[in-house]
């Protein structure tokens, strides 16, 4: 291995308490995978499609009458980054799922754009999982997912889907747009289930 | 902001004796044909994803892991590689 | 590795080689050349790029695509950095690496934007900013192959002070005859420049390029904007598509 002596990279440090393999970042990197989606408040809605093809829909405004929670979690990126103690505001995927009759296993969440990401409906309920609409006081930026992103903040981040726009319930697993090209299917942090195999 | 695919050249380099950013990609989405050269570029993480500048269609994905590269190319109708 | 005797590399695995800095060019406040000394390097063309790596000493890697700003010269390769100023590589490669540093190369890669001196075509360079840095390698290429096939460059750039590799094309040496330059100055012209600085036009492409008739081969480097501009108005003019190669760089070029 050849050294550069000096070369540090962007600004990080090892932490104690974060996951295996992660570096503390105060920064928020944007990473993307194409164009960023500008999507309208008016346009928006939000879907969840049950195994039996009923359809659930929100509004931006009907959102806005469900309970607003405010989780303050910690975020992992699988490119090893971590930011610790974000705020947000938004709510929880239990409020949205509670009038849905499913025995799906798995979901598909789907972006406006075209991103998909897959994940064990159990790991959207139980206060583990939010839609969320502002980041730090202020409207989420469309680069970080706004109007609207998923937040599952105890998977990596690219889990938690940024311009959600619905979750399709499926009785199989299904890849993701990541999950087909190598990353893990499950992708918890702190057992380093970067890529598949892992 | 994108990139374009000739930024792909080093990866694509670990896996093809050809240099593939000079073949020509037919586009699944929209048939648009372009040298992969020309395709907009997102990446490298978490990785390389390679659109059509006609639709905007995914056309190539490659992930690098620590021990194995994921080549996605089924955005791809055909790639024409000159010899 | 295969391709030793040739120029550029064609075939065989891209493996990663540790390259010591030898010697460096401060182009602008913002810019420098640096030459790197690679054992066994196969040679390159005008245009092609390297892979650059940087390694922390706890482990941590950075890696970014460079175009390499001269020719095959043994065992040198010359890459030219701009810093970008939030970047994670260019600060480094242009503040901190001292003479005798090391880091890791993989290439030549690219075969696409490259000019090769056995093609006779009249060549059109048109750089904006840092995308100079290809094409001031497929100039220099020209001069050290002797060949007489014309070029004209056009070299968008935001003021004076910013034009990189100024000295040599300002006064190119004799064996630069048959480059032809001109410049536009986005925000600030030099005194006794003629026109008042603006973005590039199509009137600029017809004034400083080639006329289509003469099937010219176009190379396009610069921000993603600039490209499109003007590769839409070359082939506005008439040029075909594929006469026309474009590269652009963004952020994660950074």
């Amino acid at each position: 291995m050849t050294l550069s002596p000096g070369f540090r990279g962007r600004h990080r440090s090892q932490a104690a308490g974060l996951p295996p393999g992660q570096y503390l970042t105060t920064d928020f990197p944007v990473l993307s995978a194409g164009p960023t989606p500008r999507i309208s408040r008016e346009r928006w809605e939000f879907t969840i499609r049950t195994e039996h093809q009923v359809e659930h829909r929100w509004s931006w405004s009907q959102l806005q009458q469900l309970p607003v929670q405010t989780p303050t979690v910690d975020l992992h990126c699988v490119t090893k980054w971590s930011k610790l103690a974000t705020s947000w505001r938004g709510v929880s995927l239990d409020d949205l799922f509670a009038g849905v009759d499913t025995a799906a296993e798995f979901a598909m969440v789907h972006s406006f754009g075209g991103y998909t990401t897959n994940l064990p409906v159990a790991d959207l309920l139980d206060g583990k999982a939010w839609i969320v609409h502002t980041y730090e006081g202020a409207d989420l930026h469309p680069e970080h997912g706004g109007p609207a992103r998923l937040l599952v903040p105890h998977l990596y981040l690219w889990k938690s889907a940024k311009w959600v726009r619905g979750i399709e319930l499926m009785v199989q697993n299904r890849p993701g747009f990541w999950e087909g090209v190598g990353y893990h299917d499950y992708g918890d942090p702190w057992r380093e289930q970067r890529y598949q195999g892992d | 902001m994108a990139l374009d695919g000739n930024t792909l050249a080093g990866p694509l380099s670990e896996l093809f004796a050809v240099d593939v950013t000079a073949a020509v990609s037919r586009c699944a989405g929209c048939g648009q044909q372009d040298a992969v050269a020309d395709l907009l570029v997102y990446g490298p993480d978490p990785g390389w994803v390679a659109r059509c500048p006609g639709c905007d269609s995914v056309v190539l994905r490659i992930v690098r892991g620590p021990s194995a590269v994921w080549l996605d190319l089924h955005g791809s109708a055909a790639l024409r590689i000159p010899l | 590795m295969a391709g030793t005797a040739i120029s550029g590399r064609l075939t065989g695995r891209l493996v990663w080689q540790r390259a010591t800095l030898l010697a460096v060019t401060e182009e602008t406040a913002g810019a420098r050349s640096l030459a790197f000394e690679v054992p066994g390097w196969p040679g390159h063309l005008g245009g092609q790029h390297v892979d650059l790596r940087l390694t922390a000493d706890d482990g941590y890697t950075a890696q970014r695509s460079y175009s390499m700003s001269a020719p095959a010269g043994g065992d040198l390769v010359t890459i030219t950095v701009q810093r970008v100023d939030d970047g994670e590589v260019s600060p480094y490669l242009v503040d901190q690496l001292r003479i005798g540093d090391a880091v890791e190369l993989r290439g030549p890669v690219g075969g696409w934007f490259v000019w090769r001196p056995t093609d006779p075509a009249p060549v059109l360079l048109v750089g904006g900013g840092s995308g100079v840095v290809p094409l001031m390698a497929m100039i220099r290429a020209r001069r050290a192959a002797g060949s007489r096939v014309p070029f004209r460059l056009i070299y968008s750039v935001r003021t004076p002070a910013d034009v990189l590799f100024a000295r040599e094309l300002r006064q190119p040496p004799i064996a630069d005859g048959g480059l032809d330059t001109a410049w536009v100055y986005t925000r600030e012209a030099p005194a006794g420049a003629a026109g008042l600085p603006h973005r590039i036009t199509l009137s600029d492409l017809t004034a400083h390029g080639w006329p289509a008739d003469l099937e010219p081969m176009c190379f396009v480097c610069g921000p993603t904007g600039f490209v499109e501009a003007v590769a839409t108005a070359l082939v506005d003019l008439g040029h075909p598509a594929d006469r026309v190669k474009t590269e652009r760089f963004g952020p994660s070029g950074s």
